[in-house]
């Protein structure tokens, strides 16, 4: 069971508390309407499924209920990082330096 | 490749068992072949068979990072069945329960494929309609299912408790008697020496590093931990590693990779006769012949490659263990494991070509591509042969996520597989 | 006393006996005892049967590593157990025990058969056969490998037991209270960390129980060790013994099974069997020991051939001698000391066969001193003795020669193959290892987890080096903690560090194919079986492992994965490393179920969600379902009725006069904020804007695939606040979703939103006398067409409670819904029964709710869709609104083949020959086509035990909206049913029943 810090909470927390919430930074379409069926379906359904730093969504969903963003190793399964929804997506190269 | 049979079991009794042959040589990587398939797990090994064998295609590399069988076809729980609901599944699998049954015979290689019934109990009235209209839709194709009270499940298999009080009471199954369990090493180990024998190399611990494409956009090789290797056509089945393989080809696949546990009990005298499956209480449980309660848990709701897992999906697969058959109680876990499981959003795989030409893929079996494999590996093998999906994995395309003609089994029926 | 106990020795307590049971014989042992111990004091060697040969064995160790003494363990009616531990289970007095995998006797064992066709039974010889004639693997082979296989036999009675969980926080977790533990925990607590310790064994000090010899800081080591618990309990360490540490999860997580009442003679009244501790440590100090080797020669599976190391604990731990003439039979220092202190305590040791050509002179001065004679450069070729072992075939061995051979009469042989560090929860946190050729071993190297590894678990032997260790490795972990910790140093004496070599399987003058020299024990597996995998292709210790089975029986390899990975490595040719270790799983050791179920069984295994309404329906002997988590009353029998007959009552009443139905469970969602109505616009494919506070409207949500995911009626209570309504099972998944929107697509919006369902109880009324029934009792709002018509909604007073009534129908009748704080729920209920009686008020279920609403042709989200329907499937185009620029799922719906046609659509079905249809029951176009068919669709609700005069169904069939009144095939086993096509509204389609 994973340990996960809420950047809301500022806490850090057991899993069972948190909702995963798939690959961050996929943002619908503002104008769905316009756009391609490949498009849509890119937007729907494909995902990067990085297997090392991935960019993802995770729920607080049995505490403050946000939605916030997290970078983890799914090799290890480390988190490097969680971050605010909307905050901008952190530079890569700095959270493994962190972590060397 | 010595035959296997009682005769010369008995003859290499006789001279110490000094005479036997290897099974399959440790292959070293020619500079080209006609086909490579990447992942040496059953699926991919029999693909190259089946190539081999039905499609005169003999130069032939499997290449895997690991060793043959090393990913989810060793670490399963080895569930076989085909009573599905689409008509698109139920021919999939039932196409592979075929082959199944002679599968011994046609590798000569006994995988212990026992039709020792799979039974799927109904605990709520939406899971007794769920499951009728299975059975239903199974009859209609000739698939076998059928419908059992709970009183005729508890006779078929005893530990199941049928108390009207439990907390999830179980209202009835759905039984097919086809369906069973087998050896899951034997399949990669029966596909590895026959495909073998055929001429294929196996090539072991030469992990594929990259897909490299002409200028013209179609296949040209693999990258490999061993230099490049040219391939008219190559055919990825690396459960687990599809994304990142395919990746490497510029094809992004709808695919998530979940970690899976399972766990068998320490070994007991003959006590559970068949597979049973309890979706809405979440447990999973057949008897292996060596004796261990093989269980199956859940995936984690993470992507992770780590093949950890964490420990309160055990404890809520042992309660729901306990919940069915409540005399298992004071049984003992004996291991645990994890593996990879790459799961798409209908819960059904792709098996077929890509955007790429002569690149193909096998992928998303989520928890049950066990179960599949002589049949997946079967029109694989037709759909890299011929460049054409074989008609029963034609609806089984990478295409349909764009159209929505999804084969939908998970919201269809709430249903594990 | 027992003939092989030795007075004044070991920790039992000989003052006390304790009588216990071995396949219905009765035994003495004394309080302390394992039964293995036990058994071994009363000269009983012979304690089970192997796997496959089923050949006789005795305890080869004395911990939970045993493979071989495994027994059935029971304590009266429903309190059995399989394949424990005879060295690791307790006695009690009264506790029975019986030999496992045996027919008819332990002593005479018919499967024995099986050692006789030895040659045949090779690695992998079931892959090889049994294929012929096809059809006899289900019917013949594998009923008898089946038979032949498992070990003991399983429980058969629910267990009257129960068992606890607790979490548990700490800085720092110690797993292993051997000296290294004990050091390490010292050093830890002295800085005012709170430290747990725990340890497997019945009581802490790991090898120091062993090792009574040893003197610690000039005090006799048990003496030390009582104070330095003493001490470390006062400094607040918590030391839990019977407890194991068994995997080792993400992040520090580590679960403990501790065993609280196994080992007691009476049942405690409320202690559980055993606890689950999911411990959370700051830092982990792993300092689990090592594990000693069997050596591999042909009979070393003889009962009374044992570890040496297991035999110095029978003696030094439980004061038993397991042989008076014992040999020994080692390749490394350790067994020389079990020699000596087995001679010291009275035994005749007949000869200490060393491997090895040169040993440390002390040793062998020590022996010299004791008279026992010593044999270096030997080999052991054989045992001999049918039930347990009765001599030693040892032969020199010189320039890879072996010579003739000898033997030696002996009651046991104790042999030693050195030690393996014990890894196992090492390497569950995905460490990595090295190999260390020196020691023939496995060494930690890096873990991803906050985690040392200490003492002899990284190689180290000896009592001073552990403590060193220990102290060392404790200090490290105080200073990750933040702290500074002391340097501290424990003087050793009468230490037995020792060295030796490690050996593939030992030479032989026999025939290669003759020996059976096992390496797993338990499973059968012999040196020859591995080299047979390796001849056959196999080149991975995975490979061989699976194709062999070494290492998979129920010590997971604890005694077999060193000495098959050495023979496999030499086999092939290759450095160990090189041929793989094949990873420990979790978990440490076999752990009972009910520890991981825990407090989740029978009615607890899954929480229980009741409505204040609950308890009324139990009182009026409701018939529950459950739906999600919640239990509902389905239906309400009375006294002669099933359910049928129960439900077309509550239908007839329920048109006829008036029905109440308790529909707390319905998901209820609260929307609120500036910009509600802009959000449920977004949301739902309904338009929004123009619904005035006061009325309430049927909302659709889709996903953005354009599927039906919810639907439920939704009020506008003012401007800014809509009452949202859902499934009973779909509640929290909407709530998810709406949020997952709200919060990153659409942050811009202001609105907030709640989840209302457990805040309101909700009692639905419907029926021609709803509102003359209700009316008397809101206050507020009069209950006439004009001023509360069908769908309206308001807060009011009802019966003097607050409330939110909404007029709405989910059976075609005239219909409202209460809703109420909900802890008022059942005081509302009972005020509109009893103001009821008047009218003839039913109760009605979920079953009842069905069938009215199918009446209506009302759907079931989950149902009458499955998760491939769409609105437009569904007839419900209306409740899309197509001006909208956005919804969820407007795009989806968008894509081809939700556009395409001939999908499948919702109708009515009427039978033919007035016949009921079954619900999922499969629907063709041409009922004479052969199997397999062309499927068109499913039936997804049927009743017949409704108010329409004929059953009636609703069902999904390709293109059917434009196909009513055609006739459709409902092909069943005995027969076919034709059906036809019909609107889904079979009751009052111009709604007139609705006004008041």
């Amino acid at each position: 069971m994973l340990l996960i810090h809420c950047p809301y909470c500022n806490e850090t927390l057991p899993e069972v508390e948190f909702a995963y919430a798939s690959e961050a930074h996929i943002a619908r379409p503002a104008k769905p309407s316009d756009v391609s069926d490949e498009d849509w379906a890119e937007f729907l359904f494909m995902r990067s499924n990085v297997k090392g730093p991935l960019y993802e969504r995770w729920r607080h969903i049995h505490g403050c209920g946000r939605f916030f963003n997290a970078v983890r190793d799914t090799v290890t399964d480390k988190f490097l990082t969680t971050y605010k929804a909307g905050d901008p997506r952190p530079d890569l190269s700095s959270l493994t330096e962190g972590l060397k | 490749m010595t035959r296997f049979n009682a005769f010369n079991l008995l003859k290499n009794a006789m001279s110490g068992h000094k005479n036997w042959t290897e099974q399959w040589p440790d292959s070293q990587p020619k500079s080209e072949y006609d086909v490579v398939i990447v992942g040496a797990g059953g699926h991919g090994l029999g693909a190259a068979y089946y190539l081999a064998k039905e499609h005169g295609i003999t130069n032939i590399a499997v290449i895997d990072k690991g060793w043959l069988g090393g990913g989810n076809t060793g670490r399963n729980t080895t569930i076989i069945r085909s009573n599905y609901l689409y008509d698109e599944s139920q021919r999939l699998f039932d196409h592979s329960v075929d082959l199944w049954q002679g599968l011994s015979q046609e590798l000569n290689y006994n995988v212990m494929y026992s039709n020792r019934g799979c039974l799927m109990l109904a605990h709520t009235v939406h899971d007794v309609q769920s499951f009728k209209r299975h059975v239903h839709a199974n009859r209609l194709n000739g698939v076998d299912n059928r419908w059992l009270t709970p009183e005729e499940c508890k006779e078929y298999c005893p530990p199941i408790n049928i108390a009207k009080d439990a907390r999830y009471p179980v209202m009835g199954g759905a039984l097919q008697e086809r369906a069973g369990t087998a050896r899951h090493d034997a399949v990669a180990w029966g596909y590895a020496r026959g495909a073998a024998a055929r001429g294929v190399d196996i090539i072991q611990n030469c992990a594929v590093t990259a897909i490299r494409r002409n200028a013209g956009g179609s296949v040209a090789g693999v990258e490999t931990e061993k230099g490049f290797i040219k391939a008219k056509k190559v055919a990825v089945s690396a459960s687990g590693h599809n994304s990142m393989v395919m990746a490497t080809a510029g094809v992004r696949l709808p695919l998530e990779s979940m970690p899976l546990q399972a766990l068998v009990s320490e070994p007991v005298k003959p006590i559970f006769p068949c597979v049973v499956m309890s979706n809405a209480v979440h447990a999973y449980c057949s008897q292996s012949d060596k004796g261990e309660l093989v269980i199956g848990s859940g995936t984690d709701q993470y992507v992770s490659y780590s093949q950890r897992g964490g420990l309160p999906l055990i404890e809520h697969t042992i309660a729901a263990i306990s919940e069915v058959f409540p005399i298992f109680n004071r049984m003992r876990m004996l291991r645990k494991w994890g593996g990879i499981t790459d799961n798409t959003p209908d819960r059904s795989p792709i098996i077929g070509k890509t955007p790429v030409q002569n690149l193909y893929v096998n992928c998303g079996w989520g928890t049950g591509g066990f179960k599949a494999t002589p049949g997946s590996a079967h029109v694989f093998a037709y759909t890299i042969a011929k460049d054409e999906p074989h008609p029963i994995n034609a609806p089984f395309t990478l295409e349909r996520f764009r159209t929505g003609r999804l084969i939908d089994e998970a919201a269809a029926a709430a249903v594990a597989h | 006393m027992s003939q092989y106990r030795v007075s004044g020795r070991g920790r039992v307590d000989t003052s006390r006996a304790v009588t216990f049971t071995f396949d219905g014989k009765s035994y003495r042992g004394v309080q302390g005892d394992t039964v293995a111990s036990a058994l071994l004091a009363n000269g009983v060697h012979l304690m089970g049967r192997s796997f496959k040969y089923h050949r006789p064995r005795g305890a080869i160790a004395a911990g939970s590593e045993e493979p071989n003494a495994l027994i059935g363990t029971r304590r009266g009616a429903g309190r059995f157990e399989p394949n424990t531990r005879a060295t690791v289970q307790e006695i009690w007095d009264g506790l029975e025990t019986s030999s496992q995998n045996k027919f008819p006797s332990l002593k005479f064992d018919v499967g024995a058969v099986n050692d006789a066709a030895y040659m045949l039974f090779s690695a992998g010889f079931y892959y090889k056969t049994f294929m012929w004639p096809r059809s006899f693997w289900d019917k013949v082979y594998e009923p008898f490998i089946r038979a032949a296989a498992g070990l003991g036999v399983s429980p058969t009675e629910e267990d009257p037991d129960h068992y606890a969980s607790r979490n548990l926080h700490c800085d720092v977790l110690i797993v292993g209270a051997g000296p290294t533990g004990l050091a390490a925990a010292r050093a830890a607590a002295v800085e005012g960390l709170r430290v747990v310790l725990v340890d497997e064994n019945a009581e802490a000090g790991g090898t120091l129980l062993s090792e009574p010899q040893a003197r610690i800081d000039g005090k006799p080591a048990w003496d030390w060790l009582a104070a330095e618990l003493e001490a470390l309990k006062a400094l607040g360490v918590k030391v839990m013994t019977r407890t194991t540490a068994i995997a080792y999860y993400h992040q520090n997580l580590i679960g403990l099974v501790e065993k609280l009442t196994d080992h007691l003679p009476k049942l405690p009244a409320d202690t559980p069997r055993e606890r689950l501790w999911r411990v959370r440590a700051k830092q982990v100090v792993l300092a689990q020991g090592a594990l000693e080797k069997p050596l591999v020669f042909h009979g070393n599976d003889r009962p009374g051939v044992m570890l040496a190391g297991s035999a110095q604990t029978f003696l030094n731990r439980y004061g038993v001698l397991v042989g008076k003439r014992p040999v020994i039979l080692t390749s490394h220092d350790a067994a020389w000391y079990a020699a000596f202190d087995l001679q010291d305590a009275g035994a005749q040791v007949q000869a200490i066969v060393d491997t090895r050509a040169d040993v440390d002179a002390l040793l062998l001065n020590e022996a010299r001193a004791r008279g026992i004679a010593v044999k270096l450069s030997h080999t052991a070729t054989a045992t001999s003795g049918r039930l347990r072992v009765s001599s030693l075939r040892i032969n020199p061995v010189a320039g890879g020669t072996v010579g003739s051979g000898q033997e030696i009469r002996c009651d046991a042989v104790l042999m030693s193959g050195g030690w393996t560090p014990s890894l196992h929860l090492f390497s569950h946190t995905k460490g990595s290892l090295t190999w260390d050729d020196d020691r023939t071993t496995f060494l930690p190297n890096n873990t991803p987890e906050d985690c040392v590894i200490a003492g002899a678990s990284r190689g180290l032997w000896g009592i001073e080096a552990a403590l060193a260790d220990g102290a060392e490795k404790g200090r490290a972990v105080v200073e990750a903690l933040g702290k500074t910790g002391a340097q501290v140093a424990y003087a050793v004496e009468a230490d037995r560090p020792g060295t030796g070599v490690s050996h593939k399987e030992l030479p032989t003058d026999l025939s290669a194919g003759k020996a059976k020299a096992f390496v797993d024990f338990q499973n059968d597996v012999t040196a020859k079986d591995l080299r047979l995998a390796v001849r056959e292709g196999m080149r991975s210790i995975e490979h061989v492992k699976r194709y062999t089975t070494n290492g998979m029986a129920t010590d997971q390899g604890k005694m077999s994965n060193i000495n098959g990975l050495n023979i496999a490595s030499d086999a092939l040719g290759k450095k160990q490393p090189q041929v793989g270790l094949t990873t420990f799983r979790p978990p440490y050791t076999p752990t009972s179920f009910g520890a991981f179920a825990g407090y989740h069984r029978g009615e607890h295994f899954e929480v229980t969600r009741k409505t204040d309404i609950d308890s009324w329906a139990e009182a009026k002997n409701a018939v529950f379902e459950p739906v999600g988590q919640w239990r509902r009353a389905r239906y309400f029998p009375k006294p002669g009725e099933d359910m049928d007959a129960a439900v077309r009552r509550e239908c007839a009443a329920t048109r006829a006069s008036v029905g109440i139905f308790d529909a707390s469970t319905l998901g209820k969602i609260e929307v609120v904020g500036p910009d509600a109505v802009e959000f449920m616009n977004r949301m739902y494919t309904n338009p929004w804007t123009k619904l005035a506070p006061g009325r309430c409207r049927y909302g659709l949500l889709l996903g953005d695939d354009g599927y039906i995911r919810d639907d439920g009626v939704i009020g506008r209570m003012s401007e800014d606040r809509f009452h949202v309504t859902t499934t009973t099972g779909g509640a929290a998944r909407v709530l998810n979703m709406m949020e997952d929107y709200l919060q990153t697509e659409w942050p811009d919006l202001n609105v907030w939103l709640t989840s209302t369902t457990e805040q309101w109880s909700t009692v639905a009324l419907n029926g021609p006398d709803a509102a003359k029934l209700l009316a008397p009792f809101v206050e507020g709002v009069e209950l006439t067409e004009e001023t509360f018509p069908h769908m309206s909604c308001v807060e009011c007073t009802v019966a003097g409670m607050p409330a939110r009534l909404f007029r709405v129908s989910f059976t075609g009748e005239i219909g409202f819904e209460v809703n109420v704080p909900a802890h008022l729920g059942r005081k509302l209920w009972e005020t509109l029964w009893d103001a009821g009686q008047q009218y003839g008020i039913t109760a009605y279920g979920t079953e009842t709710m069905h069938v009215l609403r199918a009446e209506k042709g009302y759907i079931i989200v989950g149902q009458d869709t499955d998760g491939t329907v769409t609105p437009y499937d569904c007839g419900m185009g209306w409740a899309v609104g197509k001006k909208k620029p956005d919804f969820v799922g407007m795009r989806g719906l968008a894509r081809p083949d939700l556009q395409a046609k001939n999908r499948k659509q919702l109708v009515g079905l009427l039978t033919e020959d007035g016949s009921k249809l079954e619900e999922g029951a499969q629907i063709v176009f041409d009922p004479k086509q052969a199997i397999p068919m062309t499927m068109v669709g499913h039936v997804t609700s049927s009743y017949d035990i409704g108010t329409t005069d004929q059953p009636i169904a609703l069902a999904l069939v390709a293109g059917g909206h434009e196909k009513m009144g055609e006739t459709v095939y409902i092909p069943m086993p005995d027969r076919t049913i034709a059906a036809k096509i019909t609107s889904t509204v079979f009751v009052d389609p111009d709604n007139t029943r609705l006004k008041i």
